[in-house]
């Protein structure tokens, strides 16, 4: 439930946001036009999808929604204009009512139907339909991934892995060595046909301790991702809004 | 001091965002020297004459803008400064606008043009199969650019049938598309790889440097402002370096501060 102070906080925001936003359009700084008018928009939304932290309000959840609706429907006009009319509407349909320099592609039809077919999903009787797109899918992106990834991700990754240790210089020989023994410590960890205790107990304690420095490394960058998505909104709150800095 | 460990988070809130905005509005001078991974796709880039061609796929969308847009800017102004012919395209629907937005502003800037200097081919979806195809033949994958024009005869692309003949290519990613990149681009169609990626995904690209599947890295707003401070075009990301800088020595305090408080209060329970 909203208190009366959230709703008075709120209030005095929107009072302060308006003020702000009177002041630089009355001293030019934001131009009375579209780029003017969309900076606003968007420091209003920045703003309000910031107000989650003070708490879940209905501000928050109105941007939310509104994010939610405009990512999809600009999707569907990106899809449209670059998937669908150039690729089916003007390559099939055209052409079938008018004269144009190349004939109606045909082989448009399958693969149209196909993906049509992804829709009859949500139909009871004609859902068995859709069933046809899957397999395609399924069939076609498991030939395609399966051979390719064994190549690409499993034998080029091994390759590494059976490279002379001694590299020509001594941080070079530590780094594989450090990976040699990385590898083979969490190999063993994750090798539960065997009961960890005695030497095998021992290899797995080294892995665990080179999953949680690889844990810490992933979190170090987690929070510097963060952090840089908030020094970017900062920064655009402080420059393309207020001005201040340069 | 049991009560400092069920502190009301917004006060660290607080503390961050005075540490982010603080530095941002007294400006203090930080050095960014390159690391070796961004040094290796500078370069690369620098290393190709006039008129060679790189392919740069813009992978994301606006919740990862603020970290792969300087990145996306600062590959452009170092390929126009270089007279090297962009070709740009996204595997994302919602980056198109950021991508064109990028190559036709830093394109304005050296006087470059569309279909001459550069091409943005749009949005394709599938992906894997958008890749594949233009392995095979760059034309059948993109019959025509984003603003329409047909990309056959286009002057952009001119010596360009398939991904063989690209002389870069650079995967600006926020999701796991850049393992179709390395699985289904670099690895048939032999041509080399960089990745500039999100932070959060920058420990999953060692690997792959390791079994040289890709020369160059940039890993988040630290790697677009080290390779904003080599192209010579300090911006946004290397603005960003004092805030990042002071906000990970506060995360550091208040890890060391609740760790502390932690040992000496709440383990004894």
């Amino acid at each position: 439930m909203i208190k009366k102070t959230d709703i008075s906080i709120m209030t005095w925001i929107l009072i302060a946001f308006g003020i702000i936003n009177i002041i630089l359009l009355a001293t030019g700084k934001l131009g009375f036009n579209a780029k003017g008018i969309g900076i606003i928009t968007a420091v209003a939304i920045t703003l309000a999808m910031y107000s989650f932290l003070y708490k879940d309000n209905p501000v928050f959840k109105i941007a939310e929604n509104l994010f939610v609706g405009v990512a999809m429907g600009y999707s569907l006009i990106i899809i449209w204009f670059n998937i669908l009319k150039p690729d089916v509407f003007e390559a099939l349909i055209v052409p079938m009512f008018k004269d144009t320099e190349i004939g109606p592609q045909y082989s448009v039809i399958v693969p149209t139907l196909l993906g049509f077919f992804m829709f009859l999903r949500f139909s009871t009787k004609l859902s068995w339909l859709s069933r046809w797109s899957f397999a395609f899918i399924v069939g076609m992106g498991s030939g395609i991934a399966i051979p390719n990834f064994i190549n690409a991700i499993l034998l080029r990754q091994l390759e590494p892995m059976f490279a002379p240790l001694y590299t020509g210089s001594f941080w070079g020989t530590v780094n594989t060595i450090l990976v040699l023994v990385g590898v083979v410590s969490v190999l063993f960890y994750f090798f539960f046909s065997m009961e960890h205790k005695g030497a095998i107990g021992g290899v797995s304690v080294v892995g665990v301790w080179f999953l949680m420095i690889a844990f810490g490394a992933s979190f170090g960058y987690t929070v510097m991702a963060r952090m840089s998505l908030l020094i970017g909104r900062m920064q655009f709150l402080l420059k393309d809004w207020l001005g201040i800095i340069q | 001091m049991e009560k400092l460990l069920k502190i009301d988070r917004r006060i660290i809130f607080i503390f961050v965002a005075l540490a982010v905005t603080i530095p941002l509005l007294f400006r203090f001078k930080m050095s960014v020297p390159p690391t070796r991974h961004v040094i290796s796709m500078y370069d690369k880039i620098d290393s190709l004459s006039k008129d060679s061609h790189v392919l740069i796929s813009f992978d994301y969308d606006p919740s990862s803008k603020e970290e792969l847009q300087p990145m996306a800017r600062a590959l452009l102004h170092h390929c126009f400064k270089k007279d090297i012919k962009v070709i740009g395209m996204t595997l994302y629907p919602a980056g198109t606008g950021l991508a064109d937005k990028a190559i036709t502003e830093i394109g304005d800037e050296y006087g470059k043009r569309s279909g001459i200097d550069y091409v943005f081919l749009g949005f394709k979806a599938g992906s894997s199969l958008v890749i594949l195809n233009m392995g095979e033949d760059i034309y059948t994958a993109f019959q025509k650019d984003f603003y329409g024009k047909k990309t056959a005869g286009m002057k952009a692309l001119k010596g360009v049938s398939s991904l063989r003949d690209i002389d870069y290519a650079v995967n600006l990613t926020a999701g796991g598309i850049y393992e179709a990149w390395i699985v289904y681009g670099r690895e048939k169609y032999n041509f080399d790889l960089g990745v500039g990626c999100t932070a959060v995904m920058g420990p999953e690209m060692y690997p792959f440097i390791q079994a040289k599947q890709l020369m160059g890295f940039l890993g988040g707003l630290k790697g677009a402002a080290e390779y904003e401070t080599l192209v010579g075009h300090k911006d946004r990301a290397a603005a960003g370096m004092a805030p990042q800088s002071v906000v990970h020595v506060l995360v550091v305090c208040f890890i060391l501060f609740g760790n502390f408080i932690y040992f000496t209060t709440g383990r004894k329970k």
